[in-house]
């Protein structure tokens, strides 16, 4: 096992965890402030990369395709939080978790009837393509990079949003107490439904950059649903910070995980992480919630 | 208000309520399907209810967790896999005449595999439950996806089985020549009797002491604890027991579609017999039943309309969770006092 | 009996960097009703929650009829005897009242690995039940669901499944939390009843209720007992005056029952 390997594997771990990174920050926001499971957030992944896909063959530019597959599902979201998901803030999370299958179940389909049963190719953009060799013999694809460095962006943005702005402090507060912010008289649905659609267009914006990478088809989104559900577990449940140590704590684990254990076991790496770190921290490890 | 002390029973001095209606009519009508479909020239309905019959098991399983219990657990068809791998596994090496684990000789004998298949799935809930069960909400539900998701690859990664593609049972249960399962009538019948058997001993479980830690569980965990009940050890064995049951219907299933596969153990699977029991009505064991008929039957019709029939079902589940979320079953009054 | 029947020694908690539970020390005699009262912010949930073993205390001692129940859970703790009340209402509130109490009863016979027989017929628990409900009151409501209860019926079913379970120490969170004047008579009424047949360490702020019903009073302050006696001697105790109303020596008049 050479040196060159592991900085080769460190960096896909890397580029995994950023992506996660990505899911889980809009999924443990909507979890931790409004208190609601949604697991239709895979399917939102997948609209964003099957948007990103058909912007780009349609326009040839990936930046116009990324940037309309962030607005659109931006705007899909906030109407899917407006038409239906607001009514299951207070329902127990059981109620939550079927509806949002259910949505899952539809999304899958529509996405079949719309662009049909084959996996869409998404090539990558030109500019984009070829190998950066950081490392002295060990080329890594400029690709990966970028969204490697995406994410990274992402995170810093986001920290500033929520610990610089007026708004930030707000998702700061609902996270931690949903019942005083609303009853300090905050205009919360608006605050909801604003979080709601940021974490949307995020997980567009990860299906977006996958969509090279990956294949975009139907139930692309499932998997990666688990991956973030465990991810914002690990993290602690409404927290950014959580998330993003979280999220590079999967990527790598999975990474690695595959690369030195055998086929089966492999697959269960980033469940027993999970089970660990519940064990010893049962909140997750940085929980947001008082 | 009612007076408790004249009602010695179920089926007390006064008449039938809707419920009890149902639930007779119900059991008319599936007794009197085999007949009735030959009858008609259309046998396909012995087999399409046979499968309800199977889920309807492990649905009724479910709703002890579940509707009684107010566990949501995603690893149910975990258990059910389970119970079909032992059956799979064992016909495969009874007809191969190879050693399991270079062992044990496989064998199609029902009366071992079934019971079997029920120890290995109880054990496996045992198990799961131990870790589990520490937990509560979204843990609860994450670590039992966990667990169904690392039994999922764990399956896909035996070769030997058949992996991904899954393995064809060699050979149906035979029970020393009582039964033929392989005739459609017959297995039919064996299911439901299963069920019915099953769904006696859960009715009884469910209004007994058990029962009610496990409701007062569900309940308030909390006041449970301050009136000094150590919930987690009741919980643990209502968990271990359904899924012991959930392996029965697993045995059950791998005869039912002749073939085991580990998607019969996908997380989306738990989902679906977790929308049966919603669908139905939680907390009635007759809910379950009712929930897995309008679940299969519905999948059949419209799959027959339209290949794209989820993107109709996905918002007609939505709108049961809204609209009807006490189930069909549970849209029909409860007597009082009951 | 010289050996009290529940005494606290030295407990400690601690949140962050707030000091709830300030080095307590407390004993409570056979028989008697022991009032805990205090300004709010003083402790007193803290200090029900160790004592039911809800909450692990950061160091401190536990001892119950001589034995030390510090690290025992709270269903360890209902076993030996030592059984909670909650200030927020806190039964089942899908089952009918008599269920409530039943399974009250159904705790305390041993293990419920029983899987055959109805329980809700079962007169092993029925009666008992039934007995409980009619000695807080509630007789006529048995089959009433509870959340058809009025708030102060209750509060009266909230004791009567502590009852239940047969308890040598009933620990009372502010039973006549929310109650008005009329309904609280109930169930002073109900406690005073209750006197000498069980231990009780009572919570309460109404003052009323407290001088009438207590034995003994112990006053909370920032975590700790600042004074502990008998109504009159708290009532004279010019520490607990100070506490309640700060310099200002109108305490009389608030203090006169």
């Amino acid at each position: 096992m050479s040196a060159m390997l592991i900085a080769e594997q460190t960096l896909n771990g890397l580029q995994l965890g950023t992506m996660l990174f990505l899911m889980a920050a809009g999924l443990t926001l909507v979890f931790g402030i409004m208190n609601l499971i949604n697991l239709a957030h895979g399917s939102l992944y997948m609209l964003g990369a099957y948007f990103a896909a058909t912007l780009f063959r349609l326009t040839g530019s990936f930046l116009l395709a990324g940037a309309g597959a962030f607005v659109g599902v931006l705007a899909l979201g906030m109407l899917l939080e407006l038409a239906v998901l607001r009514r299951f803030y207070a329902r127990d999370h059981l109620d939550q978790v079927l509806a949002t299958f259910g949505l899952i179940l539809f999304f899958n389909e529509m996405a079949r009837i719309v662009w049909g049963p084959q996996a869409v190719f998404m090539p990558l953009p030109d500019a984009l393509e070829g190998t950066v060799t950081l490392i002295p013999g060990a080329p890594y694809p400029l690709y990966r990079l970028v969204t490697i460095g995406v994410g990274l962006v992402v995170a810093v943005a986001l920290y500033l949003l929520i610990s610089r702005t007026r708004a930030g402090m707000l998702i700061r507060a609902g996270a931690s107490n949903r019942t005083m912010v609303e009853a300090l008289g905050v205009n919360i649905r608006v605050l909801y439904t604003a979080v709601f659609g940021l974490g949307a267009a995020l997980a567009a914006l990860a299906g977006t950059m996958a969509g090279p990478l990956l294949s975009v088809q139907v139930g692309m989104g499932d998997g990666v649903l688990i991956l973030t559900l465990v991810v914002i577990v690990i993290g602690g449940i409404g927290s950014i910070r959580g998330a993003f140590i979280a999220a590079l704590l999967v990527g790598l684990s999975d990474t690695f995980g595959r690369m030195l254990l055998p086929a089966a076991v492999s697959e269960m790496t980033i469940y027993i992480l999970m089970a660990a770190i519940l064990y010893w921290r049962p909140q997750g490890l940085f929980p947001a919630h008082d | 208000m009612t007076d408790t002390t004249t009602m010695t029973g179920p089926l007390a001095l006064r008449a039938p309520s809707a419920r009890l209606w149902v639930v007779m009519l119900l059991a008319v009508l599936l007794l009197a399907l085999p007949p009735a479909a030959k009858a008609l020239g259309e046998p396909f309905y012995i087999s399409l209810v046979s499968r309800v019959l199977v889920f309807a098991l492990a649905a009724m399983s479910l709703d002890l967790i579940l509707g009684y219990g107010g566990l949501v657990c995603f690893g149910h068809a975990m258990f059910m896999g389970v119970g079909a791998y032992v059956v799979g596994i064992l016909a495969h090496h009874g007809v191969e005449e190879t050693l399991l684990f270079g062992l044990l000789p496989g064998t199609d004998s029902g009366w071992i595999a079934w019971p079997l298949a029920m120890l290995c799935a109880g054990l496996l809930a045992l198990a799961v439950g131990y870790i589990s069960l520490r937990t509560q909400g979204i843990y609860f539900i994450m670590i039992t996806l966990a667990f169904a998701q690392m039994a999922y690859f764990f399956f896909v990664s035996l070769r030997a089985y058949g992996g991904d593609d899954g393995l064809s049972l060699a050979a149906r249960s035979t029970f020393s020549d009582l039964v033929s399962l392989r005739d459609k009538t017959s297995f039919y019948y064996v299911a439901l009797g299963v069920l019915i058997a099953v769904g006696l001993l859960l009715w009884r479980v469910t209004n007994s002491r058990f029962g009610m830690v496990l409701q007062g569980a569900r309940a308030n965990e909390r006041r449970m604890a301050h009136i000094g009940f150590p919930v987690f050890r009741y919980r643990l064995v209502a968990f271990t027991l359904a899924g012991a049951i959930a392996g029965l219907a697993g045995a059950l299933l791998a005869n039912q579609a002749n073939f085991v596969s580990p998607a019969m153990m996908h997380w989306t699977r738990s989902g679906e017999i977790i929308v049966m029991v919603i669908l139905g009505g939680m907390g009635s064991l007759v809910g379950p039943v009712v929930g897995a008929f309008v679940f299969l039957l519905l999948e059949e019709v419209l799959s027959g309309w339209t290949e794209h029939w989820q993107a109709v079902f996905g918002p007609m589940l939505l709108l049961v969770v809204i609209y009807a979320r006490q189930g069909l079953y549970g849209l029909l009054p409860v007597r009082e006092g009951k | 009996m010289d050996r009290p029947l529940l005494k606290v020694s030295g407990l400690m908690k601690r949140f962050g960097a707030l000091v709830a539970t300030d080095n307590l020390s407390l004993d409570l005699k056979d028989g008697e009703i022991h009032a805990l009262i205090g300004p709010n912010g003083a402790g007193k949930s803290t200090l029900v929650a160790q004592l039911a073993g809800e909450l692990r205390s950061d160091a401190g001692r536990v001892e119950f009829e001589g034995t030390d129940v510090t690290a025992l859970t709270p269903p360890e703790r209902v076993a030996r005897g030592m059984v909670r009340s909650f200030q927020i209402t806190s039964v089942f509130r899908e089952f009918t009242a008599l269920a409530n109490v039943a399974l009250a009863v159904q705790a305390r016979q041993g293990h419920s690995f029983r899987f055959w027989r109805n329980a809700k017929t079962d007169p092993a628990l029925v009666e008992p039940a039934r007995r409980c409900l009619e000695q807080v009151g509630l007789g006529d409501r048995a089959d009433w669901p509870t959340a058809r209860l009025s708030y102060g019926e209750q509060r009266q079913l909230e004791i009567a499944m502590a009852l239940a379970t047969n308890p040598r120490l009933l620990l009372l969170d502010e039973p006549l939390a929310g109650m008005g004047r009329e309904d609280g008579a109930v169930i002073v009424d109900l406690l005073s009843k209750l006197r000498g047949k069980h231990t009780m360490l009572l919570i309460e702020h109404d003052m009323d209720a407290v001088f009438s019903l207590a034995d003994r009073i112990s006053v909370l302050v920032y975590g700790r007992a600042i004074a502990t006696g008998t109504p009159d001697e708290i009532r004279r105790d010019p520490d607990v005056q100070r506490a309640y109303l700060g310099e200002e020596a109108h305490a009389g008049e608030f203090f006169n029952a």
